[in-house]
């Protein structure tokens, strides 16, 4: 054993270095890996929104020919596939890991070479997704991907293999960050942190982790089917060969709907930090807003078929997914009623992340309150698969999910970057974004209920479509310019702006506790919590008549020791994560080539897997 | 603004309102496939539940942001007011009772929704019966033997029904999903391969000139965006006249002269590019050789239409159908067969005769 260790060792040493291009990729701190996922994802958001933007172009009259129906198609599919599962999902993840282990006062996540390897295996996964482009064309299904379509029959090309094979790779991530992220959360909370005293940003990612690890084996089961069907032609969903195109539905909205929350509660997390923030008020009913999410993560997956309304799944069946559906507004209401609550007799500072979060609020009910009309189903036969849907899920998704996202960004960022982004360019970014984002999608309502249907290339002249969508595509033109903005203002600020300090927004959680950026162990001192507002409550103190008033710095008590800083052990960097992610996505890109591509993947994945598992935990120090 | 002017305003501003909705509402007829003007049973009952919902999410809309405004303009930091507000945690009472407004709201709109579901359920049992069949990317409709069409009859992409009468439509598809949709007519169906999904819709008026336009809701391929219908509704004595001449077999080839007799001899006999005949593919009712994988020809010169919708049924556009209808209409599954103008012109004038 001795000897093997001797003769591996220079393969099994771990990285040292932090600095420099190594020091990014063999990194395994939440918060760089936060910052990996952060960038990565807004690179994925861009791209989507090009994709977009082109869609919108092709759009802007009748008849244009901007683009082929072909490539319009694979755009279609493409800008939701990479929204979904390249944009949001890995943004919020990018929080997830930068913010939660510095809320539960912890100096990690619970498995750091396992995050890693997710943020690999997202970024592989995603070029692999979206490699269809330089292949003979990406997916073209739309993202719901409705067999029998999918098929070898009716898509011969590689587009859809990548489709298959790239989602089954970023689900290996979601899962893994998942599960990293409930053994953390569950695990590694400081002295004092019960669960009812977590950040409800914290919550949230929890209950979208559960969501995560529970949806996706769904999905993973149907497109597992479909890769079966296209490559051994086994009829899952081939009607002919007593398959059921059905079953892809009914597996796709399982995990789907699910989905659907995954993408908001992290945001919602995210709004529910920077409301009382802003406001200067405790989040008002925190055991509500905390309930309500986790009532809404279990009913999400009772509601599914509400995508599927116009299958002749029959009355019953559309009258139990009708009620249960809108039953999912009750809970969700609650939560907005706690939010106003919050901003109601506070004291409320309009900066951007409030901005954002405000606008999130207001984005988030008009799609909840569109979302009613088709909840309903007999209303839904007139609405389903039009541009109506468009705009309702865009309100949700684009006026919730990002507003809230982009909150996050501007909260944040000071913590990340140690600098403040410019406060004048977000207001302008904001207020861009808000109105280029009402422009393009409020129109949308008005031009499916006037018959239009998604996912369609072209449209005759006369049928009273120009004007509207002429409006809608300026709209995302705006909504492109306020993002060249944010792009400066983040190239400016990075260097040039405000220095933020510790705690910038006079906060009330434990990341601001600690400088900015925070150091690479997080906490010198583990903190001990006494409370739902830890940092507020080190800062301010109630008197007996009910007032509020800031304790002088000095009276500000502190708990615990310093540690000697030597002597925080903290894991090494490694390079196996990204072999790891780079074999499992060599071995997936070979199904769609050749297997040669395959067996190379597996073999540089198990020798991976091999150094991973035979590593040292820490590289011993010259100082010790 | 001085207090006695302020009803004036209140008024004016109502009116402003109800003028803009009347605009949007009004500019409906010309729209041809605005859900707004419902032309039958179905679709009303539909838009009524719709406006139903809407009016009751408009009032929450209103509430709301009357609400989230006032919060967020009345308690707005105002400059040199930097006090700490009163810490509330929470009220009870409170966040119990407002589950409250949502749940009733929710009841509201539940009831009528369902009553409507199971009432439109089931189609009406003197319903005429359609069958649809949809292809990539065509829609082709069947009339069955039954009172009233004695022999069956089989069509494509415009679809003719009586005014008054409901019709059932048992529909299937060859290849992927797609949609039936009407929109003037009812809410969509999605059609599944091997399956036989039914729904029913009835039109109370005419349609004007071109019919009520519909088109396929589901993505089902590259030329999703170009499989579109048209529905002519028609008083029931022109209906029967419709049927009457579709069942009449159109003139035979042999009493056919000139361009036509030509047109109808390559139009059988003669292969084109690949080995393709139009017959193949093609029925005409008399024809030796009855293919099924595109249209029904028979009555092809009494359609308004061809290609699913997107070209007139002119001898201009049928040339141009026929020179190249993968360049018409991208993917389509009848090949460019390399025809030669002048065999253009025969065929068309073959066609034409088919009436
Ligand atoms: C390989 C099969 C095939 C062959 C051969 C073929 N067609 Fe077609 N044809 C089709 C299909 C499929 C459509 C429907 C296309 C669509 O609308 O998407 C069609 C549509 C048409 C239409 C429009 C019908 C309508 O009502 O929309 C006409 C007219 C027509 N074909 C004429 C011809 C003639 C004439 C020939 C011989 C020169 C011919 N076709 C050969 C498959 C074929
Ligand atoms: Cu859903
Ligand atoms: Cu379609």
């Amino acid at each position: 054993m001795a000897a093997t260790t001797g003769a591996l060792g220079g393969f099994l040493a771990r990285p040292m270095g932090y600095t420099g291009v190594w020091g990014w990729v063999t990194t395994v701190d939440a918060k760089r890996i936060g910052v990996l996922y952060l960038v990565t994802s807004l690179t994925f958001f861009l791209w989507g929104g090009v994709q977009a933007l082109t869609i919108r172009t092709q759009l802007a009259q009748s008849g244009l020919t901007v683009v082929s129906p072909g490539l319009y198609n694979q755009l279609f599919t493409m800008h939701a596939l990479t929204m979904i599962f390249l944009a949001i999902m890995p943004m919020s993840s990018a929080f997830f890991n930068f913010v939660i282990p510095l809320q539960i006062g912890a100096r990690d996540v619970a498995f750091p070479r396992l995050n890693a390897l997710s943020y690999w295996i997202y970024l592989f996964g995603g070029l692999l997704l979206s490699a269809g482009y330089l292949t003979g064309g990406a997916a073209d299904t739309g993202w719901f991907a409705y067999a029998p379509i999918t098929e070898k029959t009716f898509s011969p090309n590689k587009g859809m293999d990548f489709y298959v094979l790239g989602l089954l790779v970023l689900g290996i991530s979601s899962m893994a960050a998942a599960f990293n992220f409930i053994v953390t959360i569950l695990n590694m909370r400081a002295p004092g942190m019960t669960l009812m005293r977590m950040p409800v940003f914290c919550w949230m990612t929890l209950v979208t982790s559960f969501l995560l690890v529970t949806a996706f084996p769904v999905i993973t089961v149907a497109l597992i089917q479909l890769l079966f069907d296209r490559y051994l032609g086994a009829g899952f969903f081939i009607s002919s060969r007593g398959g059921d195109p059905l079953l892809w539905q009914h597996l796709f909205w399982v995990f789907g709907h699910p989905e659907v929350y995954i993408l908001i509660l992290p945001a919602m997390g995210v709004v529910s930090e920077i409301l009382p923030t802003f406001s200067r008020k405790p989040l008002f009913g925190y055991s509500v807003v905390v309930f309500s999410g986790i009532v809404i993560g279990f009913m999400g997956w009772s509601v599914w078929s509400h995508h599927m309304f116009t299958v002749g799944l029959g009355a019953v069946a559309n009258a139990v997914f009708t009620v249960s559906t809108m039953l999912i507004a009750v809970p969700t209401g609650v939560k907005v009623f706690n939010w106003m609550a919050t901003m109601w007799g506070g004291n409320i500072s309009l900066k951007t992340p409030m901005l954002f979060a405000i606008g999130f609020i207001a984005l988030f009910v008009i799609g909840g309150l569109s979302g009613v009309s088709h909840a309903v189903s007999p209303s839904d036969f007139q609405q389903q698969d039009t541009y109506y849907i468009v705009a309702h899920l865009h309100y949700v998704l684009f006026g919730g999910s990002i507003f809230g996202l982009f909150a996050g960004i501007y909260y944040w960022f000071p913590k990340m970057r140690g600098r403040l982004l410019g406060e004048g360019l977000g207001k302008v970014h904001f207020w861009l974004m808000f109105t280029g984002m009402n422009m393009t999608f409020g129109p949308q309502h008005w031009l499916g209920l006037d018959g239009m249907p998604r996912r369609i290339y072209t449209y005759p002249s006369n049928m009273g479509w120009d004007f509207w969508n002429l409006v809608s595509t300026l709209g995302a033109f705006m909504i492109g310019v306020s993002l060249l903005v944010f792009l400066y203002n983040v190239w400016r600020s990075f260097s040039h702006g405000e220095h933020a300090g510790a705690d910038p927004w006079d906060a009330r959680t434990l990341e601001w506790t600690m400088p900015s950026p925070p150091p690479l162990y997080n906490f010198a001192r583990i903190p001990t919590v006494h409370g739902r507002d830890p940092f507020w409550d080190q800062k301010y103190a109630t008197d007996r008549s009910g007032r509020t008033h800031r304790l002088p710095a000095g009276a500000q008590e502190h708990d615990g020791h310093v540690e000697d800083v030597q002597n925080i052990h903290i894991p090494d960097p490694s390079y196996f994560p990204i072999f790891v992610a780079l074999g499992l996505a060599l071995a997936a890109l070979g199904i769609a080539f050749h297997l040669a591509i395959s067996v190379v993947g597996v073999a540089i994945f198990l020798i991976a897997i091999y150094g991973w598992a035979f590593e040292p935990t820490v590289e011993p120090r010259a100082h010790h | 603004m001085p207090a006695s002017n302020r009803p004036f305003f209140r008024m004016g501003l109502f009116l402003g309102i109800l003028s803009f909705g009347l605009l949007l509402v009004g500019c409906y007829p010309t729209h041809f496939q605005s859900t707004f003007d419902a032309a039958g049973y179905v679709a009303e009952k539909q838009l009524t539940l719709f406006y139903y919902i809407f009016w009751a999410m408009a009032f929450v809309f209103v509430a709301f942001f009357v609400a989230l405004l006032y919060t967020v303009l009345r308690f707005r930091r105002r400059q040199g007011h930097d006090e700490i507000p009163r810490q509330v945690h929470g009220h009870t009472p409170l966040e119990i009772a407002w589950t409250v407004p949502p749940f009733l709201l929710l009841a509201v709109v539940a009831v009528p929704a369902i009553s409507v579901l199971f009432e439109l359920d089931t189609p009406p049992a003197d319903a005429m019966e359609v069958n649809v069949i949809g292809h990539q990317w065509w829609w082709e409709f069947e009339y069955p033997e039954q009172p009233g069409i004695l022999t069956a009859i089989v069509t494509a992409n415009e679809l003719h029904i009586p005014v008054g009468k409901p019709v059932k439509f048992t529909m299937t598809s060859t290849d992927v999903i797609h949609s039936f949709w009407v929109p003037k007519l009812a809410g969509k169906q999605d059609i599944i391969p091997t399956r036989k999904i039914v729904m029913w819709f009835q039109a109370d008026r005419a349609s004007p000139e071109g019919g009520f336009y519909g088109q396929c809701a589901e993505f089902c391929g590259l030329s999703h965006a170009n499989m579109r219908l048209r529905v002519i509704a028609e008083a029931p004595d022109q209906f029967e006249q419709w049927v009457k001449g579709q069942q009449t077999p159109s003139k035979p080839a042999v009493e056919l002269a000139g361009l036509a007799a030509e047109g109808a001899n390559l139009f059988a006999n003669v292969s084109f590019e690949g080995g393709q005949r139009c017959v193949f593919c093609h029925t005409v009712q008399g024809q030796a050789i009855q293919g099924k994988v595109g249209p029904n020809l028979t009555h092809v010169g009494s359609r308004g239409l061809i290609a699913a919708g997107i070209l007139d049924n002119t001898s201009e556009d049928l040339g141009t159908w026929l020179q190249n209808p993968p360049g018409v209409k991208p993917g389509a599954k009848m090949p460019n067969l390399l025809l030669t103008d002048d065999q253009i012109e025969k065929l068309v004038a073959y066609l034409q005769s088919l009436r």
